[in-house]
């Protein structure tokens, strides 16, 4: 299943609308590092509310996309994180170390407005 | 009856034909048997009652009990006692059982008082049957046959009412402990505090740790102090715990701070070689929530200070 990015201003943002295969994964990686620049953004926000599981391989997913899109010249904030989800998470050590986490999509489009307006 | 008993007797003579008996008829014959008991032990209640309760107090069982209050509970458990045998039913007498540990289990009245009171009545009625049917052995052999799976249950379904209504008690008491003991309290907009005091064992740690990210949701908190002042000591999966609650809630985008570390546990979090980058210890529960302010953008001045 595709996950939709939509443009907000300066920041795009990326709803996990349901549990994700490897290859959406995969999609999600290619089409945020693109669209990234092509449409100018300066943060992006993948909100994962929907997601009631994150295995290894989509967390190392999430945090490669970070730290891509930083090489990129931009933010990634990854939001909406189940307290229950969380908590399997750091039990199988996954942490997302160097990703900036907030608890939904509004904290994050705050995080990211708070940024730019102190930046600029 | 007096037939019944005719019948009885010939019963008694043929032993092989007893042997054989069909279930039906054997039964049969423990119902008139207990019958005739049952109405051995209304005559005599009066007697066996006063006596019952004599060598209660004599062998200072529920002391923490008056004299008539004793007796008041001996004929109760008394009656309760006759009615199971007469009937076979237990419900009613379980029922007693459990509003009468309810009754004396806050009065500090032990499980073997209960027991042993139980099994005292038992052996008072047995004297009383020994010394009735001294005459005839098999009629008396006969009688106990009856008497004691009877006596046994009641026994065993007071005993276990007690127990049952002593654990159910406890059981109630732990759940309040476990309630109280983990408030995540609000101080301030978006700032959490989580004051913990007493042992943790890894049961009340997840506990702390599902009520805690779930009060960073529903709080919509961006700051969580943990006080651990009150507690002593962890063993390692405990401090692992901690560690792990302090990285889910990053991950729900809050920032704790762990005050109060004791010495103790400052040395087990050492010796699991926990990453200090992701924990942020202050000494003090003020000094947590301070720092907790500034993070927050919060500045407390007093009164005046600011003309």
């Amino acid at each position: 299943m595709e996950v939709p990015v939509l443009k907000q201003g300066p920041f795009l943002i990326a709803t996990v609308q349901a549990a994700l295969t490897d290859e959406d994964l995969h999609h999600l990686r290619r089409a945020m590092v693109e669209r990234v620049v092509i449409s100018r953004s300066l943060g992006v926000i993948i909100d994962v509310t929907a997601m009631d599981i994150m295995d290894s391989f989509a967390s190392r997913t999430l945090r490669e996309i970070a730290q891509m899109i930083r090489l990129r010249g931009a933010e990634t904030i990854i939001v909406g994180i189940q307290p229950e989800v969380a908590f399997a998470m750091v039990q199988l050590g996954i942490t997302l170390e160097g990703v900036v986490t907030a608890l939904d999509l509004e904290e994050g489009l705050h995080y990211l407005n708070q940024k730019f307006e102190s930046s600029a | 009856m007096a037939k019944e008993t005719e019948r009885l007797e010939r019963l008694e003579r043929s032993t092989v034909w007893h042997e054989t008996l069909v279930q039906g008829v054997s039964l049969e014959g423990t119902a008139v048997l207990l019958r005739e008991l049952v109405a051995h032990l209304r005559q005599n209640r009066t007697q066996l009652r006063e006596e019952w309760a004599r060598r209660i107090t004599e062998a200072k069982l529920l002391t923490a009990m008056s004299k008539d209050e004793i007796f008041a509970e001996a004929t109760a458990v008394y009656d309760q006692y006759v009615e199971a045998l007469e009937t076979g039913t237990f419900e009613a007498l379980q029922a007693y059982a459990r509003s009468l540990s309810e009754r004396i289990i806050p009065r500090g009245v032990e499980t073997h008082e209960v027991v042993g009171i139980v099994l005292l009545l038992r052996d008072v009625l047995a004297r009383s049957l020994f010394a009735k049917y001294q005459a005839d052995f098999t009629k008396l052999d006969r009688i106990l046959d009856a008497y004691e799976p009877a006596a046994n249950r009641i026994a065993n379904t007071v005993a276990v009412g007690f127990v049952q209504e002593r654990e159910r008690v406890i059981r109630q008491q732990q759940e309040a402990i476990r309630e109280l003991s983990t408030p995540v309290l609000q101080v301030r907009e978006r700032l959490l505090i989580l004051p913990i005091i007493g042992v943790i064992d890894p049961q009340r740690a997840r506990q702390l740790t599902e009520q805690l990210l779930r009060g960073i949701r529903t709080n919509r908190a961006k700051v969580v102090v943990i006080d651990i002042t009150g507690v002593a000591a962890m063993d390692a999966t405990v401090a692992n715990h901690l560690v792990q609650t302090v990285e889910a809630s990053r991950l729900l985008g809050a920032t704790v701070i762990v005050t109060g570390l004791s010495p103790e546990i400052a040395q087990t979090l050492v010796t699991i070689g926990v990453d200090l980058g992701k924990m942020n210890t202050v000494g003090d529960l003020q000094g947590g929530i301070e720092q907790a302010e500034r993070l927050l953008g919060y500045k407390v001045v007093p009164i005046g200070a600011t003309s």
